[in-house]
């Protein structure tokens, strides 16, 4: 386990009494680099983050796992390629398909890690533009069933930063039309398509819905002041990726009630 | 892993010191190596007998341009010697370190530095911007702080012309694939394009990190007995004499291709090497740490060494390699990326290679500290470098050279836009205006950069408060309190070029008022100045005055240069480019909280222009539109740049301004424009007070580049103290108009009314016309 080097001391929340007993693990491998801000977002949200360090061979007792976005290893090879061989991805892999269905978010880099290790079908290749972007992205949420979505409406619209090199979501059609069908495309790209992604498609789940991916950052609009509505003006608020983390956490409680 | 497997056994006819004592007679490859006569005369003289291969590597590197500053340094002094107690009050480290470091308060301090890597990146443009931020990074790191954002000014050739967007293409995807790999924040930078920089582009790049005080590092090698460990990447055949070869020259096509001398970079092993730095710098198992840079390991051991209070052994073999054919005097000289060198007490070295181990670093174990007051190198232990480091290090030769105000400049100055060919047939009808406004907003230099700043991680960290398009970017420190910092970057080569002394003052006076626009309270000053060849006395009198006219300023305007970096031999035959002192400032905020965007958002809102407005259009936006430069610059007024300062920070504080922008190039027009364009939100605007007022016509007061000026969005509620403060201050304040929300127009009484829609395809078209 390693401690994850933050600036600053942890922000000081009134963790809510209950959530902040949800413990979620973050995952940091050498190259991670979004690792403080999903720990940030946990904490915003009212639990515990605890850091996990892809070298562990144990998950210990978090109640879910959150792989951040990054380069893992470098991602020179293929973005997640190595990763999945991480030691610590076998004990999330297992958790995962375990009957105790660990709820998993795999964000950018993470949910490129997620299909290399076959949680997720379907893989990541380069944006059709050829260029990293950045930019504030809406998203529908279509699925407010998973783990992850459960402070979510169904149809409701979030605007979160998106940012990538290698964003663009393929899968054969077989797979995508079984996708669509079990109701496992949880988020759509709305009004445009950032890296040509099949069917606008930006995140999806795992049959049972603990595990979800999605290439846009919603660990990066937690916090007023520091999202897109404050830094580009795009979007009436700056916390639409807060639902999330207190979905997750509100589920981790209630299930333990 | 003391030693390297590959190195064992490697035979080299090896220059000792023995036998260079011996053959006084051998030919040695000086020139090629950059060295003049003289100052090879010089290295002998130092040494008492000529050098050896290694020697010779390390003294050419180490005394180029590049590394020595010998052409710059009797001018630089001047930021050390003209400066106050006022401007020493906050100063933690200053010049001379890899980078100064300025207190912040509450125990935090920060570091920034600006640098260049101009040459790399015209001869191999991805590699040469994403090794530039990889530099300055290591830079910051080097003095025991977390890296949290960087910035990177740009300028290229015209816009049209064929190499620009080579040379675009590759540096923007090099600073974004190197920059967004180490999950730092890029939040700001400049763009300009212009021919003078078309065979010399600039790619300068900038870092801020921050550190608590008790974590700063310096370079030096302390301590008798302590080892000295490379670690990082390893040791490669890229940028063998790149600072000596490249940046100490200027480019002649008649030479064969310099692209070997460009380094490569490997952004993951950096973002390692910073993890792993933080990690030993929070246990305290470094006594001194250095990064390699220009001149690689010949730069790392002789400034620890020379730092310290006595001597360093090293045997070179030791160095891992990544090509084992490598020479003594090539590892010496090599500029392989993402390496460090560190001295570690013998209690530290099983935690210190814990560390290296937790991340997967290799490191050898090259030797130790001594109190010889020599740096010794061995090969396979025979004696290779004997010299004291400080000859090496700082007792590089020092040149006085001459420099004139150019003949031209008389006639240059005499030559106003006004009333000039290129003036005819000056806008003044509503749509003639309008159509200005909409062609200056379009124009490569004024347009929208998102294409440059959408392919930068902006987000990482979670930190930004202000990015690009706003004046200055903003990053928190610390997430308790809210404390922050802010930062820009600003230059104009034109008025540089006009007036070189005035020009650099502009530099400076410009990234103040950013600084200040945000709400920050200026501190600190770093420069990157980008020059010709300091050979030209022309070029040497603008360097020259640049650094007088910076010095001075700094002065006046209370914050001091902690560090910074001379960049000369921009030229391509005898035509140098436009005298570019970039002049970085950073600033401190309280609460990132109370920070001010550039754009205005609320209905109803009072806009403010604050300060007067001259006829100053020689060396504008507009000019340099109509093909005109001459003139001379608008006029510096340094006491109003720290008033109007004054009432921007104020103001910030204490909540009476939503919204500030900055008036510089392309002048009011541009600042109402893109105050409309940040959030989407037109005004309606009328400037007969001003123009009454300061005896100007509708033309002038919208394109008169005149400085010490900000544009403010102020809530109805707050007016009426606004205005007190700016009269009670004798700052001139005009209420040019009203935020109006719901009309998705800029209303410019006299200008055609202008739909932010078409503001917005214009402002925005420019870029990807060119490069998509």
């Amino acid at each position: 386990m390693t401690e994850l080097p933050l600036i600053g001391e942890a922000i000081a929340v009134a963790a809510h009494p209950q959530l902040a007993g949800a413990k979620i693990g973050v995952v940091t491998f050498p190259g991670t680099l979004d690792d403080r801000d999903a720990a940030r977002a946990v904490r915003l949200a009212g639990g515990t983050a605890v850091p996990l360090w892809h070298a562990d061979s144990a998950l210990g007792d978090v109640d879910a796992v959150v792989i951040p976005g990054g380069f893992s290893y470098g991602d020179y090879l293929r973005a997640g390629a190595i990763a999945r061989f991480a030691p610590l991805m076998s004990k999330i892999i297992d958790a995962a398909n375990s009957d105790a269905k660990l709820p998993v978010l795999g964000i950018c880099n993470g949910f490129q890690i997620l299909t290399e290790s076959h949680l997720l079908p379907g893989s990541m290749i380069k944006n059709d533009h050829l260029k990293f972007m950045c930019r504030d992205q809406v998203l529908r949420v279509e699925n407010s069933n998973t783990a992850w979505t459960l402070d979510y409406e169904a149809g409701q619209e979030i605007t979160v930063p998106l940012k990538n090199q290698d964003g663009q979501y393929i899968a054969d059609e077989k797979v995508l039309d079984a996708l669509e069908a079990e109701g496992r495309v949880v988020f759509r790209y709305v009004g445009f398509n950032p890296n040509g992604s099949r069917r606008d498609i930006a995140g999806i789940s795992n049959a049972a819905g603990n595990v979800v991916g999605l290439m846009p950052h919603p660990e990066h609009a937690v916090e007023a002041g520091f999202g897109p509505a404050s830094l580009d003006g795009i979007g009436g608020s700056d916390t639409d990726g807060l639902g999330f983390f207190t979905s997750v956490l509100n589920k981790i409680v209630g299930g333990a009630k | 892993m003391s030693t390297s497997a590959e190195t064992v056994g490697r035979k080299f006819n090896i220059d000792t010191v023995e036998n260079a004592a011996k053959t006084p007679d051998t030919e040695l490859p000086w020139a090629e190596l950059g060295l003049k006569q003289n100052e090879f005369d010089e290295v002998v003289k130092v040494l008492g007998r000529r050098p050896t291969g290694a020697e010779l590597a390390m003294y050419s590197v180490m005394w180029s341009e590049h590394c020595s500053y010998k052409s710059s340094k009797n001018h630089l002094r001047q930021f050390g010697e003209k400066v106050t107690d006022e401007m020493k009050k906050d100063m933690l480290v200053g010049i001379g370190e890899n980078a100064g470091v300025t207190n912040l308060g509450d125990g935090w301090a920060v570091t920034f530095k600006i640098e260049s890597h101009n040459s790399p990146s015209f001869v191999e443009p991805y590699q040469g911007a994403a090794t530039g931020i990889g530099g300055i990074v290591r830079d910051i790191i080097s003095m025991g702080a977390r890296p949290v954002a960087v910035m990177d000014p740009l300028r290229f050739g015209a816009i049209d012309h064929p190499d620009t967007a080579r040379v675009m293409h590759g540096a923007v995807a090099g600073i974004g694939g190197y920059g967004n790999s180490l999950g730092l924040p890029n939040i700001g930078g400049e763009m300009v394009f212009d021919s003078v920089y078309q065979g010399n582009p600039l790619v300068n790049a900038l870092a801020v990190g921050v550190m608590r005080h008790e974590d700063i590092r310096l370079a030096n090698a302390s301590g008798k007995g302590n080892k000295v460990v490379l670690f990082g990447a390893r040791t490669g055949g890229d940028g063998i004499g790149g600072a000596s070869v490249l940046a100490s020259e200027s480019f002649d096509d008649t030479k064969p291709s310099k692209r070997p001398a460009v380094q490569v970079g490997d952004p993951f092993a950096e973002k390692v090497l910073i993890e792993c730095c933080l990690e030993l710098f929070k246990g305290s198992l470094v006594e001194g740490i250095q990064d390699l840079g220009a001149a690689g390991i010949s730069c790392a051991t002789s400034e620890l060494a020379s730092n310290g209070d006595g001597g360093m052994q090293v045997e070179l073999t030791s160095v891992l390699l990544r090509d084992p054919t490598l020479t003594p005097g090539e590892i010496l000289m090599s500029e392989s990326q993402e390496r460090m060198m560190a001295v570690v007490t013998p209690e530290n070295i099983a935690a210190f290679e814990a560390v290296m181990d937790k991340w997967a670093v290799e490191y050898s174990w090259l030797g130790e500290v001594t109190d010889t007051g020599r740096l010794i190198i061995t090969w396979e232990g025979e004696v290779i470098v004997d010299v004291d480091p400080r000859t090496v290090a700082h007792d590089g030769p020092v040149y006085d050279r001459p420099y004139a105000r150019p003949e031209w400049q008389d006639s240059v100055q005499a030559d106003s836009f006004t009333g000039s060919v290129q003036d005819a047939g000056r806008p003044a009808a509503p749509a003639e205006l309008a159509a200005a406004v909409t062609e200056l907003i379009a124009s490569p230099n004024m347009c929208s950069k998102d294409w440059i700043t959408n392919q930068y991680d902006r987000y990482v960290g979670g930190n930004t408060a202000l990015a690009f398009p706003d004046d200055a970017g903003v990053v928190r420190v610390d997430e308790e309190t809210g404390l922050g910092v802010a930062l820009a970057t600003d230059a104009n080569g034109r008025y540089t070029y006009l007036d070189p002394y005035h020009g650099a003052q502009l530099a400076l006076a410009e990234a103040y008022r950013n600084v200040a626009t945000s709400g920050a309270v200026p501190m600190a000053v770093s420069d990157c100045l980008n020059f010709g060849s300091p050979e030209d006395p022309d070029v040497m009198w603008q360097l020259a005055e640049a650094i007088r006219g910076l010095s001075d300023a700094c002065m006046v305007l209370g914050i001091p240069v902690t560090g910074g970096n001379v960049s000369l031999y921009n030229q391509t035959g005898t035509t140098p480019i436009h005298p570019s002192p970039v002049v970085a400032v950073l600033g401190k905020l309280d609460d990132v909280a109370r920070r001010t965007p550039s754009g205005w958002r609320e209905d109803g809102q009072a806009i403010y222009l604050l300060g007067t407005t001259a006829a100053e259009l020689d060396g504008s936006e507009w000019a340099n539109m109509r093909g005109h430069l001459g003139g001379l610059p608008p006029k510096v007024d340094l006491a109003a740049e720290r008033a109007l300062g004054e009432i921007l920070i104020n103001a910030s504080r204490d909540g009476m301004v939503d919204s500030a922008h900055d008036l510089s190039e392309g002048g009011l027009a541009a600042a109402l424009v893109e105050s409309s364009l940040r959030y989407g939100v037109g005004a309606r605007i009328a400037l007969q007070d001003v123009m009454d007022r300061d005896g100007v016509d509708l033309f002038t007061a919208l394109f008169s580049e005149t400085q010490g000026r900000a544009v403010v969005g102020v809530p109805r509620s707050e007016e009426v103290r606004f205005t007190d403060m700016c009269t009670a201050r004798g700052f001139a304040h005009t209420r040019i108009g009203v935020v109006d929300a719901a009309s998705g127009q800029l209303e410019i009484n006299g200008v055609d009314t202008l739909s932010l829609a078409a503001l917005r395809e214009a402002h925005e078209a420019t870029l990807p016309k060119y490069f998509d």
